[in-house]
């Protein structure tokens, strides 16, 4: 192999290495060289389209530009950058949502409702916004979460179910709350009281003890149904709870292990209070027509009245 | 006369190094080194501060706990991540952050604009187990944040660093004078250095961003923190044609 001559014609670099080892001097090939003076082309007509070569200090803007309209409504044009063609990119989708927002801002809610073409944009829309504003807390079903954030998809409404109910919630936000009795009440009060609450709602309890904790709750001493009501159905006006459906928040008695620990968990809220049930305010966040929006969607998710 | 030939380049090796370092250096010069001149590179927009002693305690546990290799905090201006994430981030939101956030990798969402958009409930919740919020959630736990106590005992000398990278704290009278002018006074006083532990510890209990105001956490920096992420800038004072104009 050592004094093998080389098989093709192609002249060599002339060096030669370790005695045999040899470079040929192939010329590019043709399309690569092609391909090369291309990309250079294309580099100079970019230069001139798009904003390029800095100097001192500005920079060629290009001769390329977007119009938009500023806030005055008047057409503008400036040279293309990404964020004028954002601007432009979100006026012209806004320009295509606005026929159904308009109708949404001058309908009424049941009107919205019924009409197809509407409850469509409303379902495809609201599902945006509802997954990026609200299923972070309200999960993406808007199922919930016990102990921490109500179920929408239920019929049982803390601050009621009504579409206006709906939008005053999501307006305005909400911010529940629960004193604690800890210090007020002895432990064995709170036990009583804890029974009653799960007797309420058709759970095992211990009758001795419920009918002491009914006692508790309709007296000065615990005062439940100063908030709770009578009835213990709750008030929507204040946001408290209705005792008597089998609907849990704050209370994990669905997921409670046994009997012990579903009182344990009525306990709980009764003597530390709440005072964690924050909803965000969406006003100023949202524009008004697109909480009227999410308003139509919360009350489609199943459990509007 | 001298006639270049490649040979010249590649039989000199110290020819070839400055002829090296001369062309890979061509990148930098026209991509970065403009970016210092260019009058329009930083947005002129109020209400950018330097973080407070907890915001900025909360960074660094951003940082230790490796946030940034999952969360971005870079809002491109492109229609899909405005839908999602907010206002497109200005250069000038992070002009304190040193280092910066941006990041290139999202295996979780963009960070830039997380502040406010959820409670402080919702934050503790999710930090301690991702998964009881956001069920198809990668995120792993880190419950360890509310149960270590707050290490905030060198506030004062991490501010001081960042100080001399160019933050405006004040180490002095004079300096928070020139805050005040700068940042009105509530602001000026959280940036005064030799306050750093009070301010801390004062803004922790007010924010009771962990739900419990008798301890300062790990968990209440980095709450903090992310609570004030992407809020300084007021978007309703700026018509967006102006910030177009900047670029």
């Amino acid at each position: 192999m050592a004094n093998e001559t080389p098989r093709t014609s192609v002249q060599t670099t002339g060096h030669v290495w370790d005695g045999d080892l040899q470079e040929y001097n192939n010329p590019l090939p043709a399309w690569w060289i092609y391909g090369f003076y291309i990309t250079v082309a294309f580099a100079v007509i970019y230069w001139i389209i798009y904003p390029s070569w800095p100097f001192g200090k500005g920079f060629l803007p290009g001769v390329n530009s977007i119009t938009y309209v500023n806030a005055e409504g008047k057409e503008e044009s400036w040279h293309w950058n990404t964020r004028a063609k954002l601007l432009k990119e979100t006026q012209d989708a806004a320009a295509i949502q606005k026929p159904y927002y308009d109708k949404i801002a001058s309908l009424s809610y049941e009107q919205i409702s019924k009409d197809p073409e509407l409850s469509s944009f409303v379902l495809s829309a609201g599902k945006a916004i509802f997954s990026d504003n609200c299923a972070p807390c309200h999960q993406a079903g808007g199922q919930g979460k016990i102990g921490h954030f109500p179920n929408l998809t239920d019929d049982d409404w803390l601050y009621g179910g009504s579409f206006d109910k709906i939008h005053e919630s999501i307006l305005k936000g909400r911010r529940g709350y629960m004193p604690p009795f800890a210090e007020a009440l002895e432990p064995a009060q709170i036990d009583a009281l804890a029974h009653y609450v799960l007797s309420l709602s058709g759970q095992k309890a211990e009758p001795a003890k419920a009918a002491e904790g009914n006692k508790l709750f309709h007296s000065q001493t615990a005062a439940c149904y100063y908030c709770h009501g009578d009835d213990a159905k709750g008030r929507p006006i204040i946001g408290s709870a209705n005792l008597t459906d089998k609907v849990w928040l704050w209370a994990d008695v669905p997921g409670a292990r046994d009997d012990a620990a579903r009182v344990a968990a009525v306990r709980q809220v009764i003597a530390n209070g709440l005072n964690r049930g924050v909803m965000p305010a969406w006003e100023g966040r949202l524009k008004p027509e697109q909480i009227k929006l999410l308003t139509v969607y919360v009350h489609e998710l199943g459990g509007g009245k | 006369m001298f006639k270049f030939k490649h040979e010249n380049l590649e039989t000199n090796a110290g020819i070839l190094l400055v002829a090296t370092m001369l062309a890979i250096s061509i990148g930098g010069l026209v991509e970065i080194a403009p970016l210092f001149m260019i009058d329009s590179t930083m947005e002129k927009v109020d209400g950018v501060r330097p973080y407070t002693p907890l915001e900025q305690r909360g960074r660094d546990i951003y940082i230790r706990e490796g946030c940034y290799t999952c969360h971005s905090q870079m809002i491109r201006p492109f229609r899909d991540e405005q839908l999602r994430y907010g206002h497109y981030s200005l250069a000038s939101e992070s002009k304190y952050d040193h280092p910066f956030q941006w990041g290139s990798k999202r295996t979780g969402p963009d960070l830039a604009r997380v502040g406010g958009k959820y409670s402080n409930e919702w934050h503790v919740q999710h930090l301690i187990k991702p998964t009881s919020v956001v069920p198809e959630s990668v995120m792993p736990n880190y419950p360890w944040l509310l149960t270590t106590p707050l290490n905030y005992a060198d506030i004062g000398d991490r501010m001081r660093a960042l100080r001399i990278t160019g933050v405006p704290y004040s180490a002095n009278a004079e300096e928070y004078q020139r805050n005040v002018a700068q940042f009105g006074e509530a602001v000026a006083k959280t940036l005064h250095i030799p306050d750093a532990q009070k301010n801390l510890v004062a803004q922790a209990q007010e924010g009771n961003y962990d739900g419990d105001r008798t301890n300062v956490t790990e968990m209440d920096a980095l709450v903090a923190y992310l609570q004030v992420l992407g809020t300084m800038v007021d978007f309703r004072q700026y018509k967006p044609e102006d910030l177009v104009k900047y670029r």
